[in-house]
């Protein structure tokens, strides 16, 4: 057993699935919500030449993608440390 | 220099590049080169996870399906990038952490079956051959243009070409070849890329300059004059786009999911030190990707702009064929550009649109090879882009080869059917294996059931519903049985893969939106067939008996980083 008690063991995962969980949401959101089904909505406003829900389906929301690996990438490692789960 | 000159010593300059390092790298690896660093680096595995990811499909022909597609091809964009979120924070740190070669391992080892392994080697097999079809073609229309040859003598000698560099390219050192080929790709995707967007906008980035006003001082933007001269010209709006929005979700989501459950792309998170470098590794490769794709949708959309304008002129009534410029003449010879025979006698201006007043056809796979010629750009930019696709399709098809010829070999044939077989025996049946996968490519890449990337994305379709919920259920799901999750894949491919050959090959009549399923075309129904793969697996685990204690223990184990083994060199 890596972790110090049961209770650790729990509670990181359920740490990692919440964290998990909302960083796939914002994925969800940015690509089928703004990318393709508000798309027409969003196609209203005008965002530095393109066509705002356009310009999520073929630019913003390869972006946000980047920030979310990264954002969950250290989260977790500061997860890793606090349950002493970390490599080394 | 001509153009042809010069395509042969860019390619052959960076071939030359490719196998030096292949040769260099095993070099390196015979004095513990990898083991002293744990594996390889995340940013480097990144980069190899960048080129084994971005084939053919990719460099060639995204481009092109977007500047026809218009808003329709944001599906590609999404769902081939928004995938390393999936892999990034649900598989790959899990996988790393479990430290086993492949994906059928991982399966027959957390199912504690021999069948669920089978039927996995099975569907990656299925995958990898429908994946590499499409990269065949791909290779076919870079030749066919630089060699001046029609496609099919080009499908044949990439094909030739492919299978040797594979038998080269099947050894350690695969890594750093693939960096090469990464730098060499990106690079000869941008450069043509910057140089359009500069003449066209005077915008230096692409991926701000396609939202531009246009350079020729009249203040309109470039996506509005598209979308005015689509409509014009009895294509769609081009930021509107014509699939209905459940297609584009299917397709999108197929892809994304199916990204996160192809073999090839999988098996790279194994290479790196540390279960926090498979994050990372995952981040990187996006980034390398994003080079790529954020840019594509900018030569889409100034790509379409110049064609219309050099093929209809500017003021949209037709150019005579004797007038056309030198690009339309070199791709008639592939067959990929076509012209009415009354346009060539001079009877009548070309003209290209989408209604009865056309009589020019473009293949949308010659677009982006196509650009720098379209644009006017110099000749050794030209060759530049030929190379950058030679090292899509090369990287791609080495590591699908080796995935077939590895599963066929040492999956299906050693662990399974004979394991008596002899390692010589095992080492001809990859060969053969791996000869077979370029023959079956080859005859796709001459009789394409669709572009590139659609013939491409089938392969994620199936990739999307076989593994995936496999994968994700023997991770956060303890209790998942073998009987549940072989159902599951079994169902979830055979339905993707009926739906597909019955309307690609029994059917091609109905294939349109009337009689899909829920307006589900063949290219989104991995989504649907996921959807049954999961719902089979949970009612058959409701009617069997949870997975063994051990097994669940071992699931508990591969949920945290601690106690990582060893990278695997691939």
């Amino acid at each position: 057993m890596a972790f110090e008690s049961d209770q650790h063991a729990k509670d990181y995962w359920k740490e990692n699935l919440s964290l998990m969980l909302k960083l796939l949401a914002v994925w969800f959101i940015v690509s089928f919500g703004f990318g393709i089904i508000l798309v027409d909505v969003l196609n209203q406003i005008t965002f530095f030449g393109f066509k705002l829900g356009f310009w999520f389906a073929q630019q913003g929301a390869i972006y946000t993608f980047i920030i979310l690996i990264f954002i969950y990438m250290s989260k977790m490692n500061k997860l890793d440390k606090k349950y002493k789960v970390d490599e080394e | 220099m001509d153009i042809k000159t010069l395509t042969f010593i860019v390619v052959g300059l960076t071939f030359a590049l490719y196998i030096g390092i292949a040769i260099w790298a095993r070099a390196g690896s015979t004095t513990d080169f990898y083991v002293a660093g744990g594996g390889v680096p995340p940013v480097a595995n990144g980069m190899a996870t960048a080129a084994d990811w971005m084939s053919a499909a990719s460099f060639i022909s995204m481009a092109g399906l977007i500047s026809i597609l218009g808003y329709d091809g944001s599906v590609y964009l999404m769902g081939w990038t928004g995938g390393y979120v999936l892999l990034a924070l649900c598989l790959a740190p899990y996988l790393r952490k479990f430290g086993k070669f492949t994906v059928p391992d991982f399966i027959g080892d957390r199912y504690y079956s021999q069948t669920a392994r089978t039927v996995a080697v099975i569907c990656a097999i299925l995958v990898s051959f429908t994946y590499i079809a499409g990269q065949m073609r791909g290779v076919g229309v870079v030749f066919s243009r630089f060699l001046e040859v029609d496609i099919t003598t080009g499908v044949l000698i990439g094909m030739a070409l492919v299978y040797f560099y594979t038998l080269l390219g099947g050894m350690k050192g695969i890594t750093y070849t693939q960096v090469a080929q990464y730098c060499v790709l990106a690079f000869a995707y941008t450069v043509p890329a910057v140089f359009v967007t500069l003449q066209m906008t005077g915008h230096f980035l692409p991926q701000t300059g396609f939202g531009a006003t246009l350079a020729d001082g009249s203040g309109q933007y470039l996506l509005q004059r598209l979308d005015g001269l689509s409509t014009e010209l009895g294509f769609a709006a081009y930021t509107d786009g014509s699939k209905s929005p459940i297609d584009v979700f299917a397709i999108t989501m197929a892809l994304m999911v199916g990204t996160a459950g192809l073999p090839h792309v999988i098996i790279r998170f194994f290479t790196v030190p540390k279960v926090s470098d498979a994050r990372k590794s995952g981040g990187w490769a996006l980034v390398f990707i994003a080079v790529v794709y954020t840019t594509a949708p900018a030569i889409a959309a100034i790509t379409k702009t110049n064609i219309l304008n050099t093929i209809n002129g500017p003021d949209q009534q037709g150019v005579m064929y004797e007038d056309a410029p030198t690009w339309i003449t070199n791709w008639e010879k592939t067959g990929l550009i076509g012209v009415g025979e009354a346009a060539k006698a001079g009877d009548e201006p070309m003209f290209f649109s989408n209604d009865e007043r056309s009589n020019v056809r473009v293949d949308a796979d010659i677009i982006v090879l196509a650009s720098p010629e379209i644009a006017s750009l110099p000749n050794w930019v030209v060759a530049l882009v030929a190379a950058g696709g030679v090292a899509a399709a090369l990287s791609t098809s080495a590591g699908l080869l080796l995935v077939i010829s590895s599963s066929v070999s040492h999956d299906l044939m050693k662990r399974t059917l004979m394991p008596q077989i002899t390692d010589r025996q095992e080492l001809l049946a990859a060969r053969i294996a791996a000869g077979f996968a370029v023959l079956i490519g080859a005859y796709f890449g001459i009789n394409p059931p669709g572009f590139v990337a659609q013939v491409v994305a089938f392969a994620f379709g199936l990739a999307a519903a076989s593994f995936f919920p496999a994968i994700i259920l023997g991770i956060f799901h303890k209790r998942m049985n073998s009987t549940g999750a072989i159902a599951g894949m079994v169902v979830g491919v055979v339905f993707t893969l009926s739906y597909i050959i019955y309307f690609r090959f029994i059917n091609p009549a109905a294939d349109n939106p009337e009689h899909w399923w829920f307006g589900i075309s063949p290219e989104g129904i991995g989504t649907l067939g996921m959807m049954f793969n999961f719902v089979v697996a949970f009612v058959t685990l409701k009617f069997s008996k949870d997975a063994p204690a051990d097994i669940q223990e071992m699931v508990e184990s591969i949920r945290y980083p601690k106690g990582a083994g060893a990278a695997v060199d691939h």
